[in-house]
């Protein structure tokens, strides 16, 4: 079987509209990079401080009930968010609240009685742990980046590698931009999924890459945009193929892996379209036009 | 002879290895022969897969220092005295200072020569008159402050790991992390409030004369002598399980502390039925106890804990023999609790509670459940995927894939890391990661079977020029794995190593493991068409 036969698609020409969406992802990106250091966005109480609960009710209870049960006992700024699937609710408090998860216990006791629950899992994290999370977080997030970047131009050239990260960095911001504006939550686990994108995105675009440098050493003289269009065209198939068997794998995570990784998958999957893309539309485009701009420069020059 | 028999022979060498490696998982009971040097763990669960506590603590090292300067001030004291060395008043000065009071230039000497004898590690700034006193401070440096910093930081690690051992966890883990954190799991632990109350308790047992001649009802911190304190007896009503408070003025300097006891175990009082905790005092202890309730009888003296008083009760006669009993209004469980933080000795600082994730063990076993659910529907789509638009090729590499699956929870069973439930998305992740490098490969000999080549000469040439290919998309997800390891924890730490492992089997099973297979299919049958 074969989805794709011979296709010559001109992927460069393109340039204006992916450039365009691309841009456009990357500003609200940037934007949702604003809001999370400032803490606007929807944050994870691993790096804002705070308690998290994921409490499981014997019989239905409505969040209202929750709420004004809590509500009595002065605990009024909790995030109440229904989880589907056996009455249970996850209660999350920022550190401003001040409230400790025992405290939540008791108040809920008080206030619905004759619907008994258990805890099921509950995260108190004190806002030290948050500052050092968000420092190591960066640093992280630099030293892969970095570590891409030598790579990349050591197995290619500089070129090459500035646009592998182009295309790195615009999945990553496109990611944020995703969740920023569906307002999910930005937590430890999205970055770890942030980073893992960050790596396939980066395969795919080797992958590409590893077939311009191919083609450019077969046909010299070929301008540069036929040569890149050429080698996306015959990467195309195998670009789609690891997407879909990826993005499968990541669907059935979203779908069937449960509550705690539901926001995690769903970044993968977001950042598995997303990968694909950039691959095809943001990397290659930006080396071929700088290499482009490298020739014309040089003719001009002779 | 193509040489692919060591290969073959590699691949089964593992398989037989993950699935010995993986039996104690799989398997309930081990059966009697298993023994020996024959691997007996089961893969290692994380807290959020198997239920439990995770503690991240932070000892106050700043109060150890503290501590340990006040110590000192009642040594000098003591010494003084000892020595007819008069004296206004010595006692510590901000964090890092000793401050001595005295009356003349004359004894300052004195006392300085002897500071220097005693304390050769405390530094002497120069005296100065004040008020007509002369003052004389002592400084600790900042390396000798580290230095005990660290010893309470690691006497600290200490005392936890031996509350935990008596309290009964199985396979806690209790490391340090950082300068002053420590690190606690406990698994599937079924009382958790409870554990961190007997984990993080200070534990500073005191004996304290209580001083009558103040008024304990009207008194106020400001109102009572300076050698004095203010604290207070709580008392809990069973029945109605109200708190009432009695506050009650003692002497601030202890004259027994829970240093001098040897042993602390729970009774029930016969009578009242009630329980308390009877304590042995070492023979210094003992000692000390025999001079004190003989110097004092008929007054009361108040048995405190991290500054509350459990009960404060009268000295009826000299009580030797180094046994005593603590009794206050606690249940059963809390004086059990008790006994235990006593035995293990009290903590150099205080400890402060920075993260506290408790996992529930239902919710445990329903992340288990989802993950592998969602795995095997993952490996299906996957497969099935494969199957059709590579046909045999495809059940090639859903072959790799599977073996892949297969040695990467070998290897995680082998080398004991954990799994944890990102892990397990990763996992999952790789199933349609792993098959990517012979996608790669399918292509370029779908591509060289175009330029006309035969199946084998195709297969070759496909595999060679994918390999730059495959090393460097794996390089660099390797990179940021390895990033993700160095800096996680936890949870997403689980996801690196479960990752980092993947890519690394996934090269060996797309480059050495699916080949082999060709070539020896190739090698037998005569093909004209590739199934690809």
């Amino acid at each position: 079987m074969e989805l794709l036969k011979k296709t010559n698609i001109d992927f460069i020409g393109m340039r204006k509209i992916s450039f365009l969406a691309s841009g456009l992802m990357a500003i609200i990106g940037l934007i949702g990079i604003i809001a999370i250091a400032r803490g606007t966005a929807n944050m994870g109480i691993d790096f804002s401080g705070g308690t998290e609960m994921q409490i499981k009710f014997a019989q239905p209870a409505t969040t209202q009930s929750i709420r004004d049960a809590l509500a009595k006992s002065g605990i009024k700024e909790a995030e109440l968010q229904e989880i589907t699937g056996g009455n249970q609710v996850l209660v999350k408090m920022h550190k401003s609240t001040g409230k400790s998860a025992d405290q939540v216990a008791e108040a809920l006791k008080a206030g619905i009685p004759g619907n008994t629950f258990t805890v099921e899992s509950s995260t108190e994290i004190g806002p030290s742990i948050g500052e050092k999370l968000k420092q190591d977080t960066l640093v992280a997030v630099a030293l892969s980046m970095l570590g891409i970047i030598l790579y990349i131009a050591w197995r290619f050239d500089f070129k090459f590698g500035v646009g592998a990260v182009v295309a790195t960095m615009h999945d990553v911001l496109a990611m944020i931009a995703v969740f920023y504006v569906m307002h999910r939550e930005v937590n430890i686990l999205f970055i770890t999924a942030v980073l893992t994108i960050a790596g396939y995105s980066l395969t795919d675009t080797v992958v590409v890459f590893d077939r311009i440098r191919e083609n450019m050493h077969k046909s010299i003289k070929d301008p540069m945009i036929v040569i890149f269009n050429k080698s996306i065209n015959e990467t195309l198939s195998r670009t789609i193929i690891t997407s879909v068997t990826t993005f499968l794998a990541a669907v059935s995570l979203f779908l069937f892996g449960g509550e705690v990784i539901h926001d995690f998958a769903f970044a993968l999957v977001v950042g598995v379209v997303v990968a694909t893309y950039s691959s095809i539309f943001v990397a290659s485009p930006i080396v071929a036009l700088w290499e482009q701009h490298a020739v014309e420069t040089k003719v001009e020059a002779v | 002879m193509k040489g692919y028999t060591w290969r073959i022979s590699l691949i089964f060498i593992f398989i037989i290895a993950s699935c010995v490696y993986l039996t104690p998982t799989l398997v309930d009971t081990l059966p009697k022969w298993w023994s020996g040097l024959l691997p007996k763990d089961k893969i290692h669960l994380g807290l959020d897969l198997q239920g439990g506590t995770h503690l991240v603590m932070e000892v106050e090292t700043q109060k150890a220092v503290e501590g340990s300067l006040d110590l000192i001030a009642t040594d000098l004291e003591d010494s003084l005295t000892a020595q007819n060395l008069r004296f206004k008043k010595i006692g510590r000065l901000g964090g890092d200072k000793v401050q001595l009071t005295l009356y003349d230039r004359g004894s300052a000497d004195k006392v300085q020569a002897l500071v220097k004898k005693k304390y050769p590690d405390l530094e002497a700034l120069p005296v100065f008159d004040e008020g007509g006193f002369v003052n004389m401070q002592l400084r600790i440096n900042e390396k000798e402050a580290q230095v005990r910093k660290d010893r309470a930081v690691a006497q600290a690690l200490e005392t936890i790991r031996n509350r935990i051992d008596q309290f009964g966890v199985s396979e806690p883990v209790i490391q340090r992390e950082g300068m002053n954190n420590i690190v606690v799991q406990l698994p599937g632990i079924k009382d958790p409030k409870r554990a961190i109350e007997l984990i993080g308790k200070t534990a500073r047992l005191e004996f304290k004369l209580v001083d009558e001649t103040v008024n304990a009802a009207t008194a106020t911190v400001g109102s009572i002598p300076e050698d004095d304190e203010l604290l207070s007896e709580k008392r809990t009503d069973p029945q109605t399980g109200a708190v009432s408070e009695t506050p009650l003025v003692v002497k601030k300097k202890a004259i027994i502390t829970g240093e001098l006891l040897t042993d602390a175990q729970i009774r029930i009082d016969s009578q009242y039925n009630q329980p308390y905790v009877a304590i042995e005092f070492n023979s210094t202890g003992a000692r000390l106890f025999d001079q004190v309730t003989a110097a004092n009888v008929g007054k009361r003296f108040a048995i405190v804990l991290d500054n509350n008083i459990y009960s404060a009760p009268v000295i009826r006669e000299r009580i030797s023999g180094g046994s005593a009993q603590i009794s206050g209004s606690f249940t059963e469980k809390e004086a059990a609790d008790l006994a235990i933080v006593l035995r293990a000795g009290s903590l150099p600082a205080p400890v402060k509670i920075l993260q506290n994730v408790t996992v529930g063990p239902s919710l445990g076993r329903d992340s288990i459940h989802k993950g592998l659910m969602a795995g095997l529907i993952g490996v299906l789509l996957v497969v099935s995927f494969m199957a059709m638009y590579y046909k045999l090729s495809g059940m090639v590499a859903n072959l790799g894939m599977v073996l892949n699956i297969l040695f990467l929870m070998g290897a995680l069973s082998a080398l004991g890391a954990t799994l944890t439930l990102p892990g397990i998305a990763a996992i999952v992740l790789l199933v349609g990661m792993s098959v990517d490098s012979n996608v790669l490969i399918f292509e370029r000999i779908r591509e060289e079977l175009r330029l006309g080549k035969t199946p084998h000469a195709a297969l070759d040439a496909g595999y060679d020029k994918a390999f730059l290919t495959i090393m460097d998309s794996h390089v660099t997800a390797l990179i940021t794995a390895a990033v993700l390891f160095q800096f996680g924890t936890g949870p997403v730490k689980g996801f690196a190593v479960s990752l980092s492992l993947g890519i690394i089997i996934n090269l060996f099973t797309s480059l050495v493991a699916t080949k082999v297979l060709f070539d020896a299919f190739l090698d037998r049958v005569h093909v004209k068409r590739l199934s690809v």
